[in-house]
């Protein structure tokens, strides 16, 4: 048992920290999207230069080759400085790592560098109208027409799609196979071509974050596919596998600065001498701290054995619950002036509410840790 | 960074699981707790392999381990919910080793460290409003784990705790039978040094954690074989999503009792906050995962036969010596409000 970082740890934290104090983001332009995600990537090439932008890919690749534990320290310290996540958040711990576990050297060569710099944003074609939790129940299908591939079918939820110029794939090319997850392929999709067209989806916060994206005879070349045709669910899991691990950290230090955030307010209201109102701000703080400590036990587990332990498969699950409750709390301690329309906690309490849903419903996580960590027959 | 058990306290977590596993099991705890006795067998045992003094220094006749060490033999024990005096004994060991003076160590630990003698720890009996500093008004009486027969009480009060002797005790039937209990009062106290309740809280946390994980494994294997409408009752997803519940509580105790724990030794100013946060969380979790434990069983759940109540018991009793989760959440609510007011 050692909680306390290791002298490179330390190091490595001590170093971002000077960088991070000498390069300030900024604020976030506020009311205008597109102005916010212009600001997020011009962060990304700052992080790049810096050589910050993805810590935890291998050196030869523009990484650091970053423990997971430095991984966790560099989101930690990105989120307590109040910087945002790089825009191509998704091509660095998604579509970069896939790359580099499927892709031929000359797809690695093509595509790792622009994913770095933010000069190619990526976006994650994967859950479609009928196939969100159920995965491998996917529609949308290629066809071989000499060396390309002709896509058609429909996307949905998928972030960042109106900015981005490639598209991870997940698409039916044998409708034969015995098994729905056999027959899938991974492509790697260029999203400005005439067969694709993206639609924004408005949120309860009014954001369009999340995107539908209508394929209609988009054309992929052969030379695109990525871990060999019919693989297409073994190259989604690497994908899947590497969704979860460095966020925890941002989000967990976001959650404790919003509870931080809450507690003054609740204090310049005199609030915190109602005991009711302590205690449940007292069980936020133990919820806070559980998931910060369970996070830091997952990580051990994966570098220890390999894959996470019991505790792995819980932390999104509590997160989103605690920031759920934590909002409510915000909104019921605070009052009127918590619900106007562009109140911080007004958007936080509705943002919330996708918490539960984004990146695995906490339904599905809860099979998953019933069906997988339990060993408890399949849910029905 | 690891946090993780050593690969020597691995091991000493493996001998107690499988030690335990031989010599407690429900028909041991069902002997004991219905004759309203401890397993004396088990407890010459426990002291013949020095486990009582697992956290005392050699110097007094113990095994110079640390609060990890003995957090991971009390879950073990937790889990079989043994009946034995052993947390009362190795915990107030434990604290007076840690927090005691040259004096006290001198006087009590050899005897505890060896079992000859046995030790009492006890918290308020009658509680009040959980932001007071106090729990109760000075002339309340203690309620008492091992009090009878002990040579020395250790007993709680908020964040201080005193050694006591010569008080008054008196047996309590408490609803837990696996462990005796007493209310005790008067006597001579003198004042344990800083850290001591909050060690003693850590190592009733281990305990708890132990008790879950067997509420948790006790209700995998039944809703496992369990059939109903002509499947196992655990593919329901209103069963399933409980278990899951269950884990998700049981781990969250788990971990902030091993921070706890080890805080104990390695970052004692961090000790206060970790263990307020890992009394919180056992005191809840032990509550609701043992009361998950009885609902998942059904019927069969809310009979004296069917083992699940042990534990239920325990927790409660358990969470009652931790001082329940209220006090400590009014602690954290007071840490979080400093820590707000103070940017990093």
């Amino acid at each position: 048992m050692d909680l306390t970082f290791n002298e490179q740890e330390l190091a490595f934290r001590d170093e971002l920290r000077a960088w991070l104090a000498a390069n300030q983001p900024g604020t976030e332009p506020a009311g205008d999207e597109d102005a916010a995600y212009g600001w997020r990537r011009d962060w990304q090439r700052r992080l790049a230069e810096g050589g910050w932008a993805a810590v935890h890919w291998p050196p030869e690749h523009g990484g650091r080759g970053a423990s997971l534990t430095q991984s966790a320290i560099f989101y930690e310290e990105l989120a307590s400085a109040n910087a945002p996540l790089p825009a191509n958040v998704l091509g660095l711990l998604l579509a970069g790592p896939t790359i580099m576990t499927w892709g031929s050297q000359e797809q690695q060569e093509r595509h790792l560098v622009p994913i770095l710099t933010a000069e190619e944003i990526w976006c994650q074609g994967f859950s479609e109208p009928d196939a969100g939790s159920d995965l491998a129940a996917l529609k949308t299908h290629a066809v071989k027409d000499g060396d390309e591939w002709v896509v058609t079918g429909q996307k949905v939820w998928t972030s960042g799609a109106q900015y981005a110029k490639w598209c991870m794939l997940v698409a039916r090319t044998d409708a034969q196979a015995p098994k729905k997850h056999q027959g899938l392929t991974y492509f790697l999709m260029d999203m400005e071509q005439p067969g694709v067209q993206v639609l924004p989806l408005r949120q309860i916060t009014g954001e369009s974050e999340f995107n539908e994206l209508f394929i209609d005879g988009a054309r992929v070349p052969d030379s695109n596919v990525l871990g060999g045709v019919g693989n297409g669910w073994k190259v989604a899991l690497t994908t899947l596998m590497n969704e979860r691990a460095g966020l925890a950290f941002f989000l967990q230090v976001r959650l404790r600065q919003l509870l931080d955030a809450l507690i003054r307010e609740a204090s310049g209201r005199g609030l915190l001498e109602d005991p009711v109102v302590a205690d449940r701000l007292g069980e936020l703080h133990l919820k806070a701290e559980v998931l910060r400590l369970t996070a830091y036990r997952g990580l051990t587990a994966i570098e220890q054995y390999g894959q996470p332990g019991p505790e792995g498969s819980l932390t999104k699950w509590m997160w989103s619950e605690t920031n759920q409750q934590l909002t409510q709390l915000a909104a019921d301690l605070l009052g009127p002036s918590a619900l106007r329309s562009g109140d911080r906690w007004a958007y936080e309490l509705l943002r919330a509410r996708g918490n539960s849903i984004e990146g695995g419903t906490t339904e599905i996580l809860k099979n998953i840790v019933a069906e997988r960590v339990l060993g408890l027959p399949r849910a029905r | 960074m690891h946090f993780d058990l050593t690969e020597d306290q691995k091991e000493i977590r493996r001998v107690a699981r499988e030690l335990l596993a031989a010599r407690s099991g429900w028909e041991q705890v069902r002997a004991a707790a219905e004759g309203r006795a401890y397993d004396d067998a088990l407890w010459r045992e426990l002291c013949s392999l020095g486990w009582p003094g697992i956290a005392v220094a050699e110097q007094h006749g113990g095994q110079g381990l640390g609060a990890v060490e003995l957090a991971v033999l009390l879950e073990q024990l937790g889990y079989a919910c043994a009946a034995t005096p052993f947390l009362s004994s190795a915990v107030a060991a434990a604290a007076i080793q840690a927090a005691g003076s040259d004096d006290q160590r001198a006087r009590w630990l050899p005897g505890l460290a060896s079992g000859e003698t046995t030790a009492g720890i006890g918290t308020k009996a009658n509680w009040g409003p959980a932001s007071a500093g106090h729990m109760a008004g000075s002339g309340t009486p203690w309620l008492a784990a091992d009090a009878v027969g002990a040579a020395v009480l250790v007993l709680l009060d908020g964040d201080a705790a005193q050694l006591a002797v010569g008080a008054e005790v008196e047996t309590l039937e408490a609803i837990d039978p696996t462990r005796r209990y007493a209310t005790v009062s008067g006597g001579d106290a003198e004042p344990l040094g800083p850290g001591a309740a909050d060690l003693i809280r850590t190592a009733i946390a281990a305990e708890v954690v132990g008790v879950c994980q067997r509420a948790l494994d006790m209700t995998l294997a039944y809703v496992k074989e369990r059939k109903q409408f002509g499947v196992p009752v655990g593919s329901f997803q209103a069963v399933s999503h409980r278990c899951a519940q269950m884990l998700l509580e049981t781990e969250s105790a788990r971990s902030t009792a091993l921070y706890a724990a080890w805080a104990a030794g390695a970052e004692p100013a961090r000790l206060p906050e970790a263990a307020a946060l890992a009394a919180a969380a056992a005191a809840d979790a032990g509550r609701t995962v043992t009361a998950s434990a009885i609902q998942a069983h059904g019927g069969i759940g809310f009979t004296w036969e069917a083992d699940v109540h042990w534990l239920y018991k325990r927790a409660q009793l358990d969470a009652a010596l931790l001082g329940g989760a209220r006090r400590h959440r009014a602690r954290l609510a007071a840490l979080a409000a400093h820590r707000a007011a103070t940017p990093a």
